[in-house]
């Protein structure tokens, strides 16, 4: 089987799209939690080809967005200690901080690694013992499990110069918060795939059953997202609210017991700071005791500065699906992808870049 | 220690001393010799009439050696297909390296090797060239400068502003190879895969494309920034919009695959041996044969066509039948890839 080109196949998404357009009669809201659906949602026009019943808003989904600006400038002032490399996943880079980015302090000579994976990272450590090696924890359910696998390789390794920075958020307890909040009405919730390949779908029950919204965890392909819809859709119209997985190629309900023994070996929950939602409690994870020798936060004297929020700008707001990036003042105009002000923009997985990128709404 | 010594690229060699002359002659010398090289004069003096194009590129890929090439065979290609992409038959090269000192005179060695192969194919003489050798951190192992000319046939006229509104769009062949091919190399971030590098010559598929037909409008070959961005460009010269079809644009399932786990978008990942032909509708079929019958188009498609409204644009017809902007890479894609 071929796991992509199978689940673009048009002639199979025209009989999904004809079968949600039969079946759809109550209007409904959608949101769609990760950025990664997002990104397929726009970059494959899908909100174009759902009939008009059906109105998608994107969710919090995207690890890097939802990183609060007083994180980023204390990752951006770790780079400033002499003898400590950052490393860090790419998308990072070009996220601006309160005063600059990763990327202009790059320029400007401080030492940051891009890479690929968490092992990359303990490679630099090994081979550079006189210097910090300091990763960038920063992902949701998805990437902990691998990050707690680095800090324990250090652990065996005896590797002394190994830290992380751990902004690491958990996705169950944002949705619960933002559904707490009251600001955005839903009907149904596209689960996020990858999160739930390490979950599993079991940690989103709460949502069918305290707050009465239908669930699908979903792929990343178009079709994915269809068969998503539609599953949806159909439990709207028989009136029920329960968690279904049309991601079964990567989902189990019990999710991945291994990565999740990994994660709390080595992590526990702790509040964590959401760009636009503030504290939310239990959301993020901290070292556990035993493994406190890796914390960078401990381990050295961080001043990021003061913290502002770039002026006019509604990443907040977007993230909540409260707001759509065009209700931005500063949208294709002040921030473009190019000149981001907002994370949203920078991000591969934001929802401004989408929109921007691949112009929702364009009629040509 | 002698052997391991005379096996390196010393600073010497770069000082226009005998060392200099040494590398001229036993390396390049050697493998590319023609009567204009042999000279050794300062200049290749070159008897011309016609219509010149002529070009210039840098090459800086890392790694040096990647599937399906290295820098050298980059070096030629990528400026015989500059060439090419203005309707020119390619005829002369110059090279200059930049090399770092320490590099291996064996991987020297290679590398002029394969250029000397590439010309052979690319039926073009290196006829001037220069050496720097640079301490060691100043460049990364090998750095390639070339300039390359050629002569445009009667009656050609080829330019990125001579899209039509009715032209159709022609794509040669799958995209993403090379880019795809190369970072499988990076050190950090090696993954399997059988893909090897598109780098090819296309100054004979564009030859008997403009037999076919010396119509056509425009032709691009998309490297760094891949497709979407070779599109937008001709899209803004001409000043046209292009509307292209997912479905229609040829991309390997490997290729599909290692995007997927990158986070990259095909559109945007370098090819070296692809062109995009922009043609009057009345010629595409024709030329789309002879593309076709040609070993380096052989999967060649009409991926779409050239509109009047909203110009600069350029709009994908999705699988899904919807439509969305193709817009231009922003940023660093891959890091040095060509």
């Amino acid at each position: 089987m071929k796991f992509i080109t199978e689940f673009r196949r048009s002639e199979l998404a025209e009989g999904l799209i004809s079968q949600i357009h039969r079946r759809s009669k109550t209007p409904v809201r959608f949101m769609e939690f990760c950025g990664g659906h997002t990104v397929t949602i726009f970059r494959y026009g899908i909100r174009q080809v759902l009939p008009p019943t059906i109105d998608m808003v994107s969710g919090p989904g995207c690890p890097i967005c939802v990183t609060a600006n007083a994180d980023l400038d204390k990752a951006i002032a770790l780079s400033q200690i002499p003898d400590i490399i950052i490393a860090t996943f790419g998308d990072m880079l070009k996220v601006p901080g309160s005063r600059s980015s990763l990327q202009e302090v790059k320029a400007d000579g401080a030492d940051v690694h891009t890479v690929y994976s968490t092992m990359d990272a303990l490679k630099i450590a090994e081979d550079n013992p006189d210097k910090s090696v300091v990763f960038l924890g920063i992902g949701f359910e998805t990437t902990a499990p691998t990050i707690a696998a680095s800090i324990l390789q250090a652990e065996e390794k005896g590797l002394g110069n190994y830290y992380v920075l751990s902004l690491h958020k958990l996705c169950p307890p944002v949705i619960r918060a933002l559904l707490d909040s009251g600001e955005v009405k839903l009907d149904g919730l596209i689960c996020p795939g990858h999160v739930s390949a390490i979950i599993g779908s079991r940690p989103w029950e709460f949502i069918a059953q305290d707050y009465g919204i239908s669930c699908v965890v979903s792929g990343f392909e178009p079709l994915d997202i269809l068969q998503s819809v539609d599953m949806l859709v159909a439990q709207i119209e028989n009136r029920e609210s329960k968690v279904e997985i049309a991601y079964r190629r990567g989902v189990r309900p019990e999710g991945n017991q291994q990565a999740l023994k990994l994660m709390g070996q080595v992590f526990e929950p702790c509040p964590a700071e959401w760009r636009g939602m503030g504290e939310v409690p239990d959301s993020g994870l901290k070292l556990r005791k035993e493994y406190q020798h890796f914390d960078a936060e401990l381990a050295f004297d961080i001043v990021p500065g003061p913290c502002y929020e770039p002026a006019g700008c509604i990443c907040g707001e977007v993230l909540r699906g409260v707001k759509t990036p065009d209700d931005c003042k500063l949208f294709g105009k002040a921030c473009t992808p190019q000149y981001p002000v907002g994370p949203c923009m920078v991000s591969s997985e934001g929802s401004c870049s989408a929109y921007y990128l691949y112009g929702e709404g364009f009629e040509g | 220690m002698e052997k391991v010594l005379k096996d390196k690229i010393l600073l010497a060699h770069g000082s226009g001393g005998k060392l200099a002359h040494e590398l001229v002659e036993g390396s390049f010398l050697k493998a590319l010799s023609n009567p204009f090289l042999a000279k050794l004069d300062d200049s290749a003096v070159i008897d011309f009439s016609g219509r010149l194009a002529f070009t210039t590129d840098s090459y800086v890929v890392s790694p040096i050696f990647f599937p399906g090439g290295d820098i050298g065979k980059l070096a030629v290609f990528g400026t015989v297909n500059d060439l090419a992409m203005a309707g020119a038959r390619p005829l002369y090269l110059s090279l200059s390296f930049i090399i770092e000192e320490g590099l291996a005179q064996s991987e020297l060695n290679q590398v002029v090797n394969s250029i000397q192969q590439a010309a052979r194919e690319a039926a073009v003489e290196v006829v001037t060239g220069d050496t720097k050798v640079v301490h060691r951190g100043s460049a990364d192992k090998l750095f390639i400068n070339t300039a390359g000319v050629g002569i445009i046939p009667e009656g050609v006229d080829v330019s990125g502003g001579n899209a039509r509104p009715g032209d159709k769009v022609i794509l040669s062949g799958a995209i993403g190879d090379h880019g795809i091919a190369v970072l499988s190399q990076r050190e950090g971030l090696s993954f399997s895969t059988q893909l090897e590098s598109d780098c090819a010559p296309l100054g004979g598929l564009v030859a008997e494309m403009l037999a076919a037909s010396p119509n056509i409008h425009c032709l691009r070959d998309p490297t760094r920034g891949g497709l979407a961005t070779s599109l937008n460009e001709l899209a803004k010269q001409s000043k046209v919009s292009i509307r292209i079809e997912e479905e229609k644009i040829p991309v390997r399932e490997e290729v599909l695959a290692a995007c997927e786990m990158l986070g990259f978008d095909p559109l945007y990942v370098a090819n070296e041996g692809k062109l995009v032909a922009i043609v009057p509708a009345g010629d595409a079929e024709k030329v789309l044969k002879v593309m076709r019958a040609n070993r380096y188009g052989k999967s060649a498609a009409i991926i779409g066509e050239v509109k009047a409204e909203h110009p600069g644009r350029v709009v994908m017809k999705t699988c899904l039948g919807a439509s969305r902007i193709v817009d231009m890479l922003v940023g660093d894609l891959l890091p040095r890839i060509c």
